[in-house]
């Protein structure tokens, strides 16, 4: 027993490592007569899709729906990796299409569902009198931006190269505006605070971001369609997925007027199936 | 024979878990894409920026806090624990913590920034902002150090100094910070490097701009999310300051003065 001690703990020390690499994967535990959906989900629909995921068990009694929130490009890693799902909801295309081509979807069924646009924010008593984005090239608006690697902010400045070659705004106006940005963030989530204790005048943000508790310190102003910057969300069902019928009707459920009605709800725009 | 089989393995196991990690660092990059990565604007604005922000910071804790450490050392006031529990503090506040306090005192609806904003002055998103948040942070560093510096300094060549005319000031000058030379300068070196690893009460406070507010660490957030290289680059180079820093300290602090 003795000798043993040092053994025993490197034993335990392993059996801990291999737990959490066991943890930290996931898996579909089914239990008799109930269908689990595991559902691998953007990061940016977690409010929506948690809500949606409630509404649909209500009506399926025999449904568990268990969501699996992250990056999607996190997401898109671990279906590489072999994770188990049923339903893979992206936040870009990009990674939709690379888990397509790795023959990890049932292509069949992968389709955009929704849109998510850009949206200007300005603090409720909006200082600086900003009434639209012809308002952001004014000499000392604090605005803040996303940095360019980060998908809100690289719409952004997408948005800003639209007004630039439209002679209405023109280069001077983009070059005046990245003048006036005080910020490049890496999150929405840092971004508000910053307009509600008043630092900054202005920022850009994908509308859906801007959460309803939100909107008592922020007012969220309309941009054109002509230069607004629409990203799309896919979704689709795996090809390994055991449950493919519960999944389609699973995904039949988010497209259908209830899901819809929760994705309008958190801001983003249903495209019609 | 067993207990000290179990505390070498312990210690295997302690020194992989830190070294592994960091090792990773460098194992994950090429010696090319680590200099090419060098040369890229958003790896050398943070370089300067971090560098020229610490070193001011520095400059400013050593400034304020060396007269506060002799006080403090030498003088029995009322007040003295109160002095040196707040000098203290930002040792234990949460960065993030920091950064709320920095903003409710000089942003622009603060209790001092709007102040400030009625005569033009914006602290919040400027160069400045990254200095204060360095000096609140990076300050105990140095005043801790300082001050049990100058207790360990013999008050019998501060009193024989004085008695032979010299002035106070003099004292101070030529008697005391001299004999507690090491202690102020490896006090001054941990809170350079803690100015110089500053990230939440920044990005918090200043804002991330290249050139402007964004540091070493908050470039190494920003990059992480597209440029990982240059992550990993800025990355490397705080790890190589930081084994400097420890081993300066080591050095200055085990000679004898």
């Amino acid at each position: 027993m003795k000798v043993s001690t040092p053994a025993t703990l490197v034993a335990v020390t392993l059996m801990i490592i291999a737990g959490l690499l066991v943890a930290g994967c996931t898996t579909t535990e089914e239990t008799p007569g109930e269908t689990t959906l595991t559902v691998f989900t953007a990061a940016s629909l977690t409010g929506a899709f948690t809500d949606i995921g409630k509404a649909y068990e209500a009506q399926n009694e025999n449904v568990k729906v268990d969501f699996v929130f992250d990056g999607s490009q996190t997401l898109r890693t671990q279906i590489e990796q072999g994770a188990n799902a049923d339903i893979f909801v992206s936040a870009s295309t990009k990674h939709m299409k690379a888990l397509q081509g790795g023959g990890f979807m049932e292509n069949s069924t992968v389709a955009p569902f929704l849109g998510n646009s850009l949206a200007l924010i300005v603090p409720v008593d909006n200082p600086a009198g900003i009434t639209g984005l012809a308002d952001l090239n004014k000499p000392g608006v604090k605005i803040v931006i996303g940095t360019k690697d980060v998908p809100f902010g690289d719409y952004t400045r997408q948005m800003f190269e639209k007004m630039a070659a439209d002679p209405a705004y023109g280069p001077a106006y983009k070059d005046a505006v990245m003048k006036n940005v005080v910020s490049e963030e890496t999150a929405v989530s840092s971004v508000v605070p910053k307009l509600a204790l008043g630092e900054a005048d202005a920022a850009i943000v994908y509308k859906s971001d801007v959460s309803k508790d939100d909107l008592t310190k922020v007012t969220r102003l309309d941009i054109p369609a002509e230069y607004n910057v629409v990203a799309t969300y896919p979704l689709g069902i795996l090809a390994e997925s055991p449950g493919k019928t519960e999944a389609e009707s699973f995904i039949a459920f988010v497209r259908g007027p209830d899901g819809s009605a929760i994705l309008t709800e958190y801001g983003f725009d249903p495209i019609a199936a | 024979m067993v207990l000290s089989l179990l505390t070498a393995v312990l210690l295997a196991l302690f020194l992989l878990f830190i070294t592994l990690p960091v090792v990773s660092l460098f194992l994950r990059i090429s010696p090319e894409a680590f200099l090419s990565s060098l040369t890229e604007p958003v790896v050398l604005d943070a370089l300067s920026l971090s560098f020229v922000t610490a070193t001011v910071s520095t400059v400013i804790v050593v400034l304020f806090g060396t007269p506060l450490a002799l006080v403090n050392a030498r003088h029995d006031y009322r007040g003295r624990e109160l002095v040196d529990t707040l000098t203290d503090l930002p040792i234990v506040l949460p960065p993030a913590v920091a950064g709320l306090a920095l903003l409710m005192a000089f942003g622009r609806r603060g209790v001092i920034g709007q102040y400030l904003d009625i005569f033009g002055i914006h602290i919040g998103f400027t160069t400045i902002a990254v200095i204060l948040a360095q000096v609140f942070v990076a300050s105990p560093f140095y005043i801790r150090q300082a001050r049990a510096s100058f207790e360990t300094v013999d008050r019998l060549y501060e009193d024989a100094a004085r008695t032979l005319g010299a002035s106070r000031m003099t004292v101070a000058l030529r008697i005391t910070i001299p004999l507690a030379w090491g202690g102020l300068v490896s006090g001054a070196i941990l809170s350079f490097a803690r100015a110089l690893g500053e990230f939440g009460a920044t990005i918090m406070f200043a804002g991330n701009f290249q050139g402007r507010t964004q540091t070493m660490p908050l470039a190494i957030y920003t990059t992480m999310q597209g440029d990982m290289n240059a992550a990993i680059s800025l990355s490397i180079i705080l790890v190589v300051i930081s084994f400097a820093v420890i081993s300066a300290v080591k050095i200055v602090t085990r000679r004898k003065y």
